[in-house]
């Protein structure tokens, strides 16, 4: 297991720098530049503001000196934000996306989790059918649509609710991104659940544990829960990477403060260091994630972790 | 039938079927049979015969599709329409099951020592330690090698051959009176097959629980059953001593069969004789007797279904033909 | 075996629908999508006023505008699915065929490649290289061939797996020969059902990018810039935002009916899931 462990962070780190290579040279390839603006700045200040932020040297010096401090976990100052820096500007936001992330991610949970164990109860009943009709319409409204209407419907014309801005520890001002984020994975993982626990509550090993004479409850907790919860698990994994680009979204519809927007902003603006640092830093979550969905597997089956 | 004053199983004019009106599928059709104590009675019938629900029918496990009509007595129990307490108090404690696929029969989460002890706990209120104990036990009367090892294991660990001797253990840990097992050789190797044919016969020499058998091979039932009912059409065709019905078949379907099976005594043909034609669709059985389509015997009678007629000797047979086991044999060739 | 499903037939007409609807409505209605008319801005949804689903906040049609809208969500979706199904069918075809060393590296590739965080990568692209269209097409495309290329790969182990082919391999037909002869007929069912469900997925992709403010240039529209457009008057013109939304919504549901339904009758592997 530790084997396993140390093998899956090792081979991250190439990952990591393909990301990273490739944010840093697809960004300095573009033609223009951070501090290329309409009014045309004295060819001295240009200069001196180029050579604070190392621009002047040449592209290799830059690249090696970029991955130094990124091996350092260091992403850099702001081109933008004069004397922050990029780790700082994450500090800032990070929390909000972890609060709607997670938020978004427990909602769908609860949600999606108890739709689809009713519905599974009893397939091709009402109870199935109407909230699996539902889910597919969930599927198919991305979140800037839903965002939108959310802010329409419950802070415009109900007023129950604001339509934006965000003060840290508000459960008000959390509610409607993070059910907006929620939406369509509330609708995957109906569906998951209901497919899994249709499937496992049909495996011919359930048909031995109900031959034993175990009262049900037994035997869903502990014959038919675990193999209902893998499909689930190996969602988590693009359900988390998903959560992090429609958070995106998100901080946009409602105007949070979050990496998200400071990503789009920092990409409008050429700010290098902001975008290569959120890249790498999505990058470094998502394998991160996946890490994480690899280990919940390998604890809920065994002939999982016989094989790592 | 009088082969013991009080059958440990009394089936009566059991049905099982899905659907209604029209589309109403009958999976067993009034069965009748009994199951003495310490007996081994066989069925024996294609795919579609219904000798799987006949099986599930016992413990009430045919699904919340099914409907059971028709009576199952245990020791004068009923247990058609019994209650859900009711039929699990019965269910792995009196009436054990061995499932057909030993791959898919035990939860691959779980380790060998919970599925083993689990029903032992519940119906004994056996304790840990003692539940371990008698797995054990068990498993080494299975013959299998460092049980307190294997308890440890997952089923995947194990053999094919060893996961069915551990299902096989897994039923008789309440000491059950009553052992059904479907079809417990089909998913093994030949090889293995015979080993677990044997073993049976060994647990059922020790324990003497009453087994009754299902299996669509009539080779695998020979050196294990006292009595074998045949099985078409989710209906009782014939029920005679193994003897007898090896020897003198009278319904042509299981002459057929016999004739299909390779035997040792006599020189193999360049082709194993098949029964020709589809088995049943229980959704879609012919009018009057389910065999007809296929029988070399096929007469006009043949388009009402023959009832269920006692021979001096006990043989029960459902079939229009008078003639004798030989002549039904020689109807094949 | 299985269910036919009315729900793909309707899914169908409907799709056809709006794709006739799409080419016809610019073509025959008197409105251009682009130039502003300041004497109708804000006329709301109405038969007798002569604009069906109303005006914008420059007076243009939304009727011509949602429609123009669907052109452009349809084209990309089908343009970079095309490209995503291109490079997706040769890298798995390729790595399945192979096997060994070279399976290990273009999978390994993909496996990486699974770990990009993509829509912000796109992001940097656009940004990067300008909102050119092409561009749009390039780049989605570009990074939605993970999943067909996986799907492919071991579709073609199976293939490979099949006695014919072992034959024909003896025989010495040589190896692209084999792969466009033998192996690629033999996937275009599942490729065909993996395609329809990859073309919502990058229909939606576009729609975001738009959306973003990053995606087609106006006065040109596609549906997510006019989901974004109508976001920002939803308060006192709620239809400019529900109108092309619907349509939105509308066109995945029916690609993803359409798909499902198509996975589920040409491949064999994949079980039944959600509701069926």
């Amino acid at each position: 297991m530790l084997r396993f462990l140390l093998q899956r962070l090792l081979t991250a780190i190439p990952t990591l720098l393909v990301i990273a290579t490739l944010a840093f040279v697809l960004l300095h390839l573009a033609p223009g530049g951070p501090f290329d603006s309409d009014k045309v700045l004295v060819p001295q200040i240009q200069h001196a503001i180029e050579s604070r932020y190392h621009l002047d040297e040449p592209l290799w010096r830059q690249y090696l000196r970029y991955l130094g401090e990124l091996a350092r976990g260091d992403f850099g100052p702001s081109f933008q934000y004069r004397n922050t820096s990029v780790n700082e500007l994450i500090a800032q936001g990070l929390p909000v996306d972890a609060a709607i992330g997670s938020a978004a991610l427990l909602l769908a949970l609860l949600l999606g989790g108890a739709t689809g164990l009713v519905a599974a109860t009893r397939p091709g009943s009402w109870r199935d059918q109407l909230p699996m009709g539902l889910a597919v319409l969930g599927i198919s409204i991305p979140v800037f649509v839903t965002a939108p209407l959310l802010i329409l419907v419950f802070a415009m014309r109900l007023h129950w609710l604001p339509s934006g801005d965000w003060v840290a520890g508000s459960w008000r001002h959390l509610l409607l991104p993070a059910l907006a984020l929620a939406l369509p994975y509330t609708a995957y993982i109906a569906r998951i659940v209901r497919a899994a626990a249709i499937e496992a509550l049909g495996q011919p090993y359930i048909r031995t544990a109900r031959a034993k004479g175990l009262p049900t409850h037994v035997i869903v907790l502990r014959h038919a829960l675990r193999p209902t919860l893998m499909p689930l698990v190996s969602f988590l994994g693009p359900a988390l990477a998903g959560v992090l680009t429609g958070s995106i979204v998100v901080e946009q519809v409602f105007g949070l403060p979050g990496i998200g927007r400071l990503f789009v902003t920092g990409a409008l603006n050429r700010d290098y260091t902001v975008v290569t640092g959120v890249t790498v830093l999505y990058g470094a979550l998502i394998i991160g994630f996946n890490l994480l969905v690899d280990l919940c597997y390998a604890w809920l089956d065994p002939r999982v972790r016989a094989r790592t | 039938m009088a082969d013991s004053p009080a059958p440990l199983l009394q089936l009566r004019s059991l049905g099982v079927s899905y659907g209604r009106g029209i589309e109403e599928l009958r999976a067993v059709d009034t069965l009748d049979l009994d199951l003495a104590g310490r007996e081994c009675l066989g069925v024996v019938g294609e795919s579609g015969s219904g000798k799987t629900q006949l099986l599930l029918a016992l413990l009430g496990l045919n699904g919340p599709a099914a409907r059971l009509s028709g009576s199952i007595r245990y020791r004068g129990m009923e247990l058609v329409g019994a209650s859900s307490a009711q039929l699990a108090s019965i269910r792995g404690r009196r009436i054990a099951l061995v499932s057909q696929d030993p791959m898919s029969a035990l939860n691959p989460y779980l380790r060998i020592a919970t599925q083993l002890t689990e029903g032992a706990r519940r119906h004994l209120q056996l304790g840990r330690r003692a539940a371990l104990a008698r797995a054990a036990e068990l498993l080494a009367l299975v013959q299998i090698d460092a049980p307190s090892e294997r308890l440890r294991c997952y089923p995947h660990e194990l053999s094919g051959g060893m996961r069915q001797r551990v299902t096989i253990a897994m039923a008789l840990m309440c000491d059950p009176e009553i052992l059904l097992l479907d079809e417990p050789t089909t998913a093994l190797d030949v090889t293995v097959q015979a080993h677990v044919l044997e073993l049976l016969r060994a647990v059922r020499a020790r324990t003497g629980v009453a087994t009754l058998m299902v299996t669509h091979d009539l080779g695998a039932l020979a050196s294990m059953a006292n009595r074998v009912a045949v099985m078409y059409g989710g209906r009782l065709v014939e029920l005679a001593s193994a003897q007898q019905l090896y020897t003198a078949p009278r319904h042509p379907y299981t002459a057929g069969l016999l004739r299909s099976l390779p035997r040792l005594d006599q020189p193999l043909p360049a082709r194993l004789p098949v029964i020709g034609g589809q088995p049943p669709d229980l959704a879609d059985l012919p009018k009057g007797c389910a065999f007809s389509p296929r029988c070399p015997l096929v007469h006009a009678r043949c388009a009402s279904s023959p009832q269920l007629r006692a021979f001096p000797d006990g043989h029960l047979l459902a079939c229009h033909y008078e003639g004798t086991p030989s002549q039904v044999a020689g109807a094949w060739t | 075996m299985r269910r036919t499903r009315p729900g793909a037939l309707v899914a169908a007409a409907l799709l056809a629908l709006i794709v006739a609807a799409a080419l016809l409505v610019p073509a025959l209605s008197p409105y251009d999508y682009a130039t502003p008319v300041w004497t109708k801005i804000f006329s709301g949804p109405s038969v007798s006023g002569g604009h069906l689903f109303g005006t914008d906040s420059l007076g243009r049609d939304l009727l011509v505008r949602v429609m123009w809208g669907c052109r452009i969500s349809l084209l990309v979706g089908i343009a970079a699915s095309l490209i995503s199904v291109v490079i997706g069918v040769c890298w798995g075809a390729l790595a399945g065929y192979a096997g060994g060393r070279l399976d290990g590296v273009l999978m390994r590739t993909v496996d990486v490649l699974y770990a990009v965080p993509f829509i912000p990568f796109v992001i940097v692209l656009e940004v990067a290289f300008g909102r050119n269209f092409l561009m749009v097409f390039i780049a989605i495309g570009a990074v939605s061939w993970l999943d067909i290329a996986r799907i492919v790969r071991g579709q073609t182990l199976a293939i490979c797996e099949q006695e014919y082919i072992e034959a024909a391999r003896a025989l010495g037909v040589r190896t692209t020969t084999m792969i466009r002869r033998h192996v690629l007929p033999n996937l275009i069912g599942l490729v065909a059902a993996y395609a329809t469900l990859a073309i919502p997925g990058v229909i939606l992709f576009e729609a975001l990018l738009s959306f973003l403010g990053l995606g087609v240039h106006p006065p040109l529209a596609s549906l997510g810039s006019l989901v974004a457009e109508g976001a920002n008057e939803m308060q006192a013109n709620p239809y400019l935002l529900i109108i092309p939304a619907a349509f939105l919504a509308t066109i995945i549901l029916c690609l993803n009916r359409l798909g499902d339904a198509l996975r589920d009758a040409l491949d064999p592997r994949h079980e039944e899931d959600g509701h069926g």
